[in-house]
């Protein structure tokens, strides 16, 4: 089997997020690899450690050049190579889709693991669109995943609970928390990643155009009362709270 | 038209479909307002869609009785195309958020994904969504014949019954087989409101202190005020409550009227799911806790003490 990986770069959550002119600015920002990618990375990885007769496991990423710093990271956690395909513009997950599913083909890929939310965008698209454009069945929220021999099963989220699956591959599945808790890459690793391959793809070659614009940005806080009451007394501080719940904000009968 | 995807459990149409709805009235796009009813027997469901759309257009199937991503992506995708539909919105449901992006592909449109408003002008479709955890809005376009959206629950006031109620007809699909076999499916159920419709939510998090505190304040003071039960992702992962009851990045987004968190510090993640709500009410001992900057009311002390006094003066 081969696993191809998909890479993000993100703020770290807890980064203070600052907005100019129309678009978020990640200057002088620490990026580190999207946590859910994360766990899909780590997935590849135990999938091969395990018993999952894995030839082979690529990570891609497409976006600016420190993106590299993330492949990296996945390298030094034991993917066998990179392929960074460098741009500064911003494509919306369905356009995306279009060259995770050309390397995807070009790289004889069985499985595609990548995170099942964006923490910088928020998308969930990506999974899903690539598996479409390859015409392969999807599994997002995966948090349980096993291989026996082509068969990959497991449990995911749905909206009312989670079910368990069972889907002969190829196939594409979202990663999250609770799937697996990835590794810290050790300084061995760390060195031996620099040698590994890297590949740098030209943008061009997979003529890809985004199909959503980005118009703005703006940063929106929301002014809040922060009325607080004084809880020495508890008494007194639950009734002061429930009649301003119900005189002032009317939010209880 | 403007092809709507009906949201429905347990044989009642959601209330995000009425959101949905109120979103093309005001979206300026072109067409009539059309839902699309898929499962097995959903008669009712289609019943109550007719009285807000114009027209229904009834999927009723065994095929269907199950959601599934690819055979959903299917159907909406032919209909769309039979349909000539301008716009194609879909709930901002976990399931929706699926299949959505497959049906964009489908019929190569663009996909503006979670949305909380729209505009049209002409073949331009423009929509504000959040990023970055919920603390950016941004503004996105996209053009062509055919949109796909997804609408972000609780961004739309729900819509009022049209003046006549819409012609209701049943469809044929062309379904594909899932590849996917389902080996069981545990479902969690609760006899409170749903978090997704709930005005008012009470949620503990590890400040409650323990699975027993829990039951006894945030489900004590929920169920005297009537209110839905969340949780915060720490709690869940603790295996106090169920993954149903988590709100947050990973959980339910909601934005009920008041939202009293009892014990919760305050994470981005979990601010990023329930930030939006009209008020916040926090308790939490920790007088630093970040919750407290997103609060309304807030009071500094232990959730064991204060909320117990909450319960005994909400019955009053």
């Amino acid at each position: 089997m081969k696993i191809l990986t998909l890479v993000r770069q993100v703020p770290d959550a807890e980064a203070r997020v600052k907005v100019s002119g129309d678009r978020v600015d990640l200057d002088g920002t620490t990026l580190v690899i999207d946590g859910m990618d994360e766990y899909g990375v780590e997935e590849a990885l135990r999938l091969r450690e395990g018993d999952g007769n894995v030839e082979e496991i690529v990570a891609l990423a497409v976006g600016p050049k420190k993106v590299e710093d993330a492949l990296r990271t996945a390298l030094a956690m034991g993917v066998d190579r990179a392929i960074h395909i460098e741009t500064d513009e911003r494509f919306d997950a369905v356009s995306l889709s279009k060259i995770v599913a050309q390397v995807a083909q070009s790289e004889g890929t069985d499985l595609i693991l990548l995170g099942g939310q964006e923490a910088d965008w928020d998308s969930q698209a990506l999974g899903a669109a690539s598996a479409e454009r390859l015409g392969w069945p999807q599994l997002t929220w995966t948090n349980e995943l096993k291989v026996e021999g082509d068969t990959l099963s497991g449990r995911h989220d749905v909206d009312d609970g989670n079910e368990g699956f069972k889907v002969t591959l190829p196939a594409v599945i979202t990663a999250q928390q609770g799937l697996n808790e990835p590794r810290y890459p050790t300084l061995p690793n760390i060195m031996k990643a620099k040698k590994k391959e890297l590949r740098k793809d030209e943008l061009g070659s997979y003529d890809v155009q985004p199909a959503v614009k980005y118009l703005g940005a703006e940063i929106q806080t929301r002014a809040r009362l922060n009325r607080m009451i004084d809880g020495k007394d508890p008494q007194a501080a639950a009734e002061q709270l429930l009649d301003l719940l119900r005189n002032e904000a009317k939010v209880l009968a | 038209m403007i092809l709507v995807v009906a949201e429905h459990a347990g044989g009642k149409l959601g209330k995000s479909t009425l959101e949905m709805v109120t979103a093309a009235r005001e979206s300026g796009r072109e067409g009539p307002i059309t839902l699309l009813v898929l499962g097995q027997g959903v008669a009712d469901v289609a019943t109550e869609a007719a009285a807000v759309a114009d027209q229904v257009l009834v999927g009723d199937l065994p095929a269907l009785a199950q959601y599934n991503p690819e055979v959903w992506a299917a159907a909406v995708a032919q209909i769309a195309r039979e349909g000539e539909a301008s716009t194609v919105l879909i709930g901002g449901s976990r399931s929706g958020r699926e299949y959505a992006p497959r049906v964009a592909v489908k019929l190569d449109a663009p996909y503006l994904e979670d949305v909380i408003r729209l505009s049209a002008e002409g073949d331009v479709l423009q929509a504000q969504r959040y990023t970055f955890l919920a603390r950016v809005t941004e503004t996105v376009q996209a053009s062509g014949p055919v949109i796909v959206a997804t609408v972000k629950p609780g961004s739309f006031a729900p819509a009022a019954p049209a003046a006549a109620a819409g012609e209701q007809y049943d469809i044929e699909l062309d379904l594909p087989t899932s590849r996917t076999e389902i080996t069981g499916k545990s479902v969690e159920k609760s006899s409170r409101v749903a978090l997704s419709e709930a005005e008012v939510i009470v949620t503990g998090g590890r400040g409650v202190g323990s699975p027993e505190n829990f039951a006894q304040y945030v489900e004590g003071l929920a169920d005297n005020i009537g209110a839905g039960v969340g949780a915060t992702r720490a709690v869940v992962d603790a295996g106090w409550r169920p993954y149903a009851e988590q709100v947050g990045q990973t959980g339910k987004t909601v934005q009920p009227k008041a939202y009293i968190a009892l014990g919760v510090s305050g994470a981005v993640q979990h601010l990023s799911g329930m930030g939006k709500s009209k008020n916040i009410i926090a308790i939490n001992k920790d007088a630093e806790a970040p919750i407290f900057k997103v609060a309304d009311y807030g009071i500094v002390g232990d959730v064991n003490q204060i909320v117990p006094a909450l319960i005994a003066a909400s019955k009053k």
